[in-house]
């Protein structure tokens, strides 16, 4: 006997080895029966599920890709009476139109730019998202700054023609942004000469942005309404997922702020853009908009429900973040206050990197929601890739049974490739994080 | 002697003091929290105080870098009172080093980083210089070997004593222990104490809410009794456990010493 059961008196002689666990039944036929079969109750959900799989994914598989035409030039491949097959999907019709989808009807001859937009997207995108990328702090400069400037000239074709009232007051408006810095520094008895910097850096970024603009690059200039397809939804979901996170950052802590009007104001705002329908924050967008505008002043027909669905995700956002916010231990605010931290510094080193990590799946959850909701914007006339599919549809050139479901199933395709490519980033990013400090 | 009779004239006029609460009060909602608070701390003065759970021990040491808000009276510390002016309470902050009972380390830095972070934004050191002070400290404390580790990967014992180097490393003037040995197991309260005589030794004003009264009789300059928000008795730590007046005093000592 080893132990001291049952003995009044016992003192280890020798130290027991840790030996290596019982060796279990292994093996593919041991986990299938473990894992799949292992009581009544697990069988029959097993047997279900199987089911359900052989009722649903060969039929599928047949519509996508065994019985599906190929090849073809119009209708006729796709329709049983001129000799086409119509049981299977059409995807003849996505590659005859894959232009329009791509591009919707932007100038044929300057599609170039588009593509030049594309590739630069992905670049940004690879350079922050990719760990292992050099100098990913000029990622962002480029990202946030170079490539939205490129992006506008490259899309619109610059050349804004500001007039020299413009600039005039632009001069004015970088006086009193550096005037203003300079009286903030005063007021705080700061030392004047970084807050100098800060402001004229500020008003030469926007200097030059504006400049970059203005300038002729002797680009053909292409109206956002014949922008159309894949670029409008790449467009919009960028913009609203790169402004909704700040700005929900913002709001979650404007809503937690001890100051009364601002927990106001943004818990309004929170609340009622949270509390309407998508649909109508872009109609209200789109058409009130220009009503309480002056009369000379106009926004954009594309510019409308950007701005519309980057608030609306903005809000959402908000609330994401504030769930993290509330998440963080007292503790954490009073170590990084004894500390003397300041609030900028304690909120930005301390308190939101620990509770933006404790909520990513609820943000990279509303990135996706964000995604799927920029086909709305095709209520208000936008041609997204929902909506130029839609407008192709009718075209009686590929009137044949199986082209709609072919275009939506071609959609369906086009928004999982990205909302899966999301989730699997985030599920490594959560991976990360968690291997860097385990509690 | 009670609180409200500190001898005032053995305060070396010429030394400011490092700490004066002077008719302190602070309510929690109608809650009357702490009352009629004075309180003179010398510099290199140590302070132990003790008192029953709610007594208001916790709330008076976080007043004093303003973790919580006094309502009236007046705290004056290294010569700077305590008013609603956020830079103020911003510089008394970084001459008062906390620590606390949940050590409160940031887990999502390193050891070194918890240590650098505060030199290097709220001093602005150089990260390098940041970087020799945090490892100085931290082999005070006899870590440096965890410098790279996550606070989650180290013990109860090691944490406090990150805290404290953490502290440190702001070359605070005082120091202020929030129950610093209550959340660990006993196996790793001696290193933490141990940590903190060494500290007592060479000098550093510290302020000390703990039930270890073997600390308080080792190191103690003074030992204060509080209960009910108040400052029930004050006196050496060899008058205080011999020879205890206030009859509240006596029935607290009996209870925790065996």
């Amino acid at each position: 006997m080893s132990t001291a059961v049952d003995m009044p008196h016992f003192v280890r002689a020798r130290q027991v080895e840790a030996l290596p666990p019982p060796n279990l039944a292994r093996g593919p036929i041991a986990w299938i029966r473990e894992n799949l079969f292992s009581g009544p109750f697990n069988t029959i959900l097993t047997l279900v599920v199987f089911y359900l799989l052989y009722v649903s994914v060969p039929p599928l598989m047949k519509f996508l890709v065994i019985d599906a035409v190929w090849t073809g030039t119009d209708r006729a491949a796709c329709r049983a009476d001129s000799g086409g097959s119509e049981s299977g999907a059409c995807w003849a019709f996505i590659w005859d139109k894959i232009n329009y989808f791509i591009y919707g009807s932007y100038t044929i001859s300057q599609r170039w730019r588009v593509n030049i937009f594309f590739i630069l997207l992905a670049v940004g995108v690879v350079w922050l998202l990719w760990l292992k990328a050099p100098r990913r702090d000029l990622g962002a400069v480029y990202f946030f700054w170079v490539f939205p400037v490129v992006s506008y000239v490259l899309l619109t074709g610059g050349n804004e023609n500001f007039s020299g009232r413009f600039w005039l007051g632009f001069a004015i408006f970088g006086a009193l942004v550096i005037a203003l810095f300079a009286f903030v520094a005063a007021l705080l008895k700061a030392s004047l000469r970084p807050a100098l910097i800060l402001g004229g850096g500020i008003v030469a970024v926007i200097g030059i942005t504006l400049a970059l603009v203005d300038l002729d690059f002797g680009l053909a200039h292409v109206p956002t309404s014949l922008w159309g397809g894949i670029l409008v939804t790449l467009l919009v979901a960028t913009v609203g997922i790169v402004v909704s996170l700040p700005f929900g950052i913002v709001l979650a802590l404007g809503r937690r702020s001890k100051l009364p009007i601002v927990r106001m104001a943004s818990v309004i705002f929170i609340e009622f853009v949270r509390g309407v329908p998508l649909i109508t924050v872009l109609i209200m967008a789109n058409t009130m908009l220009p009503l309480f505008l002056p009369g000379d002043m106009t926004v954009d027909r594309l510019l409308r429900p950007l701005i519309g669905t980057a608030l609306f995700a903005s809000a959402y956002m908000a609330e994401v973040v504030r769930g993290g916010l509330q998440a963080m231990p007292k503790g954490q605010y009073e170590g990084a206050m004894s500390l003397g931290l300041n609030y900028p510094q304690m909120m930005s080193l301390i308190i939101l990197p620990q509770a933006l990590r404790i909520v990513i799946p609820g943000i990279v959850n509303t990135f996706i929601g964000l995604f799927k909701d920029t086909s709305l914007v095709a209520i208000v006339g936008i041609f997204d890739l929902v909506k130029t599919i839609e407008a192709s549809r009718i075209d009686p050139a590929w009137a044949a049974p199986t082209i709609g479901l072919t275009g939506y199933a071609f959609a369906a395709l086009f928004y999982f490739v990205f909302c899966f490519g999301m989730s699997r980033y985030s599920l490594g990013v959560e991976r990360r994080l968690a291997a860097g400090q385990k509690r | 002697m009670s609180a409200q009779h500190i001898p005032t004239a053995t305060i070396d006029p010429q030394a400011q003091p490092a700490i004066e609460m002077i008719d302190v009060h602070k309510w929690y909602g109608e809650f009357h929290v702490l009352r009629d608070i004075n309180l003179n701390v010398k510099r290199g003065e140590r302070i132990v105080i003790c008192g029953p759970s709610g007594s208001g021990k916790s709330t008076m040491i976080r007043c004093i870098n303003r973790l919580e808000e006094h309502q009236k009276g007046r705290i004056i510390v290294d010569g700077v009172e305590l008013l609603d002016d956020l830079k103020r309470i911003d510089e008394v902050r970084r001459e008062v080093g906390m620590v606390f009972q949940h050590f409160n380390l940031f887990p999502h830095l390193t050891i070194l980083e918890n240590c650098t972070l505060a030199p290097i934004w709220v001093k602005k050191m150089p990260r390098k210089e940041a970087e020799e002070v945090a490892m100085h400290y931290l082999t005070r404390v006899k870590i440096p070997e965890q410098a790279n580790k996550y606070p989650g990967q180290l013990s109860g014992g090691q944490q406090q004593r990150v805290a404290i180097a953490r502290s440190l490393c702001m070359s605070p003037k005082i120091m202020l222990f929030d129950e610093p040995t209550s959340a660990l197991d006993p196996e790793m309260v001696k290193e933490v104490l141990d940590t903190m005589v060494g500290l007592a030794d060479e000098g550093m004003t510290m302020l000390c809410v703990t039930h270890e009264m073997g600390f308080a009789r080792q190191v103690a300059d003074r030992v204060i009794f509080m209960d009910y928000g108040q400052i029930v008795e004050m006196n050496t730590p060899d008058e205080f456990f011999k020879n205890p007046q206030h009859e509240r005093t006596r029935l607290f000592l009996s209870q925790i010493l065996h």
